[in-house]
């Protein structure tokens, strides 16, 4: 699930009052921005409210399936073609990855409405957490399943760092220290740990990501 | 040789004091400091943008330390840059003379003065200690053949007092395996548990100094209780200072007796004076340690 959280609307204000919008299309997303509170039905509405209030219109409003996903997007955009046309910009209630695909399936000045802020696990409803940062080398098999890389504030793979204090992490002063949950785990379990763990590999994660399984299975950075 | 590498080696306690470089080009500031600190010391610690804030980095203030004749200790952390720039500082250290390096994580930049900075830890303190013993015997982290390699002695941090203990200790096992020669600890409160550290690490034939930290002032017992790590001065110590009608003079008294107990089970004392350089010499003198 990738977490968003709403833009600063004061930007999105300056962002519109830039390009001279007068009218603006609103779009949110049916997956992850609904599911976050931030993108979902209701949070649509509130920024159809908020651009009224500026004193612009609101030439259209729909909420996507999946944003990022293109062929659903393409639909999208054109089942509101019409609409679209009469509109100066798009917001996008989304994340990064759906406010692109808009940009492209669209030819209209396209802004975000949302910064996207982590992968993140449902701990309960309106909960997340962030567990995982995709680093495209799994140590979990040796961390007994807690990812030090990502819930370590400092991402060490061998910890505690020095900040360490009855347990408690440094940075993150409420929590308990991950190096030693892992430990602690791993003892339960009768598992040892396994030595010291070699640097990362960040070649294994090369940025811009990408796969294919049409040819092949294609990968970026493999 | 590293002076400091020859006198632990030979069994003498020994006295490392600390520096902070100047935030700026002007050095007076640490070389008063310094000439201070360097006679009274075996070697001094140059400190790597500490409490992640910005200062001039510990590679130029430690050549500056060896240039005025005294023995400086090379620390580098892990935060502020990635493999390739913390290799790169390890050679041009070793070509400016810098014998002894102290590794460690470095604190988290939302702590500091950048807080929107990127932390780096592309290495750990454990890994980049294996990196550097690899340079020693003349090879990259690639295991290429460097043209000229390094000889350094090794020094990383551990912490006696915090818990949970076997993590600790497990942690400092693991850095004497990727090279630590030398621990250099936290503050030192409670001398049964630096001695718990000192029995379990020393059969591995790492040396550990001791740190003494110069609690001043009331202010600096506070500063370190809510915000270097949970309550690490015990109750009685920081009555103590805090009561006091004179707390430098207290906090002096305190560390003359710290640095004589510790005699008898570490190898070195590490002192702290946050800025009173001064109050080093009759530390040392009073406590017997000298």
């Amino acid at each position: 699930m990738i977490i968003t959280r709403p833009r600063d609307w004061a930007r999105v204000e300056a962002n519109l009052e830039e390009i001279g919008a007068r009218r603006v299309f609103i779009m949110g997303c049916g997956q992850c921005a609904t599911v976050a509170k931030t993108g979902g039905e209701e949070e649509v509405l509130q920024a159809k409210a908020a651009i009224e209030q500026s004193g612009r219109e609101v030439a259209g409003w729909t909420i996507g399936e999946v944003a990022c996903h293109e062929g659903d997007t393409k639909l999208t955009a054109r089942k509101h073609h019409d609409a679209l046309e009469t509109a100066d910009a798009v917001l996008v209630l989304s994340c990064g990855a759906g406010v692109q695909t808009v940009a492209d399936a669209v030819d209209k000045p396209v802004l975000p409405g949302l910064e996207s802020v982590f992968l993140g696990n449902v701990v309960r409803h309106g909960v997340f957490e962030e567990r995982c940062q995709m680093c495209g080398e799994c140590v979990l098999d040796l961390t007994a399943g807690i990812c030090p890389v990502t819930t370590c504030p400092k991402g060490l793979l061998n910890g505690p760092c020095g900040g360490m204090w009855e347990g408690m992490c440094e940075v993150l002063t409420d929590r308990e220290c991950i190096h030693v949950l892992i430990r602690r785990r791993l003892s339960a379990q009768r598992r040892v740990a396994s030595g010291s763990l070699a640097p990362k590999d960040f070649s294994k994660k090369l940025k811009p990501g990408s796969v294919n399984l049409r040819a092949g299975r294609k990968e970026t950075g493999r | 040789m590293s002076r400091l590498r020859d006198a632990l080696e030979r069994g003498e306690f020994v006295i490392t004091g600390e520096v902070a470089p100047p935030l700026g080009t002007d050095m007076t500031g640490l070389r008063e400091s310094i000439a201070i600190l360097g006679p009274q010391c075996h070697a001094l610690n140059v400190t790597d943008n500490q409490g992640a804030t910005l200062h001039l980095s510990s590679l130029a203030a430690s050549r500056t330390v060896l240039e005025m004749g005294f023995e400086p200790i090379f620390q580098q952390t892990c935060r502020d840059r990635n493999r390739l720039a913390l290799q790169s500082d390890l050679l041009a250290a070793w070509t400016f003379g810098l014998e002894n390096l102290l590794v460690v994580t470095g604190d988290d930049p939302r702590g500091g003065d950048h807080p929107e900075a990127k932390g780096v830890f592309d290495l750990d303190s454990t890994q980049l200690l294996a990196v550097a013993a690899g340079m020693n015997e003349g090879r990259d982290m690639h295991e290429r053949e460097l043209a000229g390699g390094t000889g350094f002695y090794l020094g990383a941090a551990v912490f006696p007092e915090a818990e949970p203990w076997d993590v600790q200790l497990d942690r400092a096992l693991r850095k004497v395996e990727a090279g630590a020669m030398f621990f250099q600890t936290q503050a030192v409160f409670d001398l049964d548990k630096f001695a718990r550290a000192a029995e379990e690490l020393r059969p591995s034939g790492v040396k550990l100094i001791a740190g003494i930290l110069l609690l001043k002032s009331p202010r600096v017992v506070r500063f370190v209780n809510e915000r270097l790590a949970g309550l690490m001065i015990p109750e009685a110590i920081a009555a103590r200072i805090e009561r006091a009608t004179d707390p430098l003079e207290e906090s002096i008294v305190l560390a003359i007796e710290q640095a004589r107990e510790l005699l008898a089970v570490a190898d070195g004392v590490h002192v702290m004076p946050l800025g009173v350089d001064g109050a080093v010499e009759r530390i040392i003198a009073e406590a017997g340690i000298g």
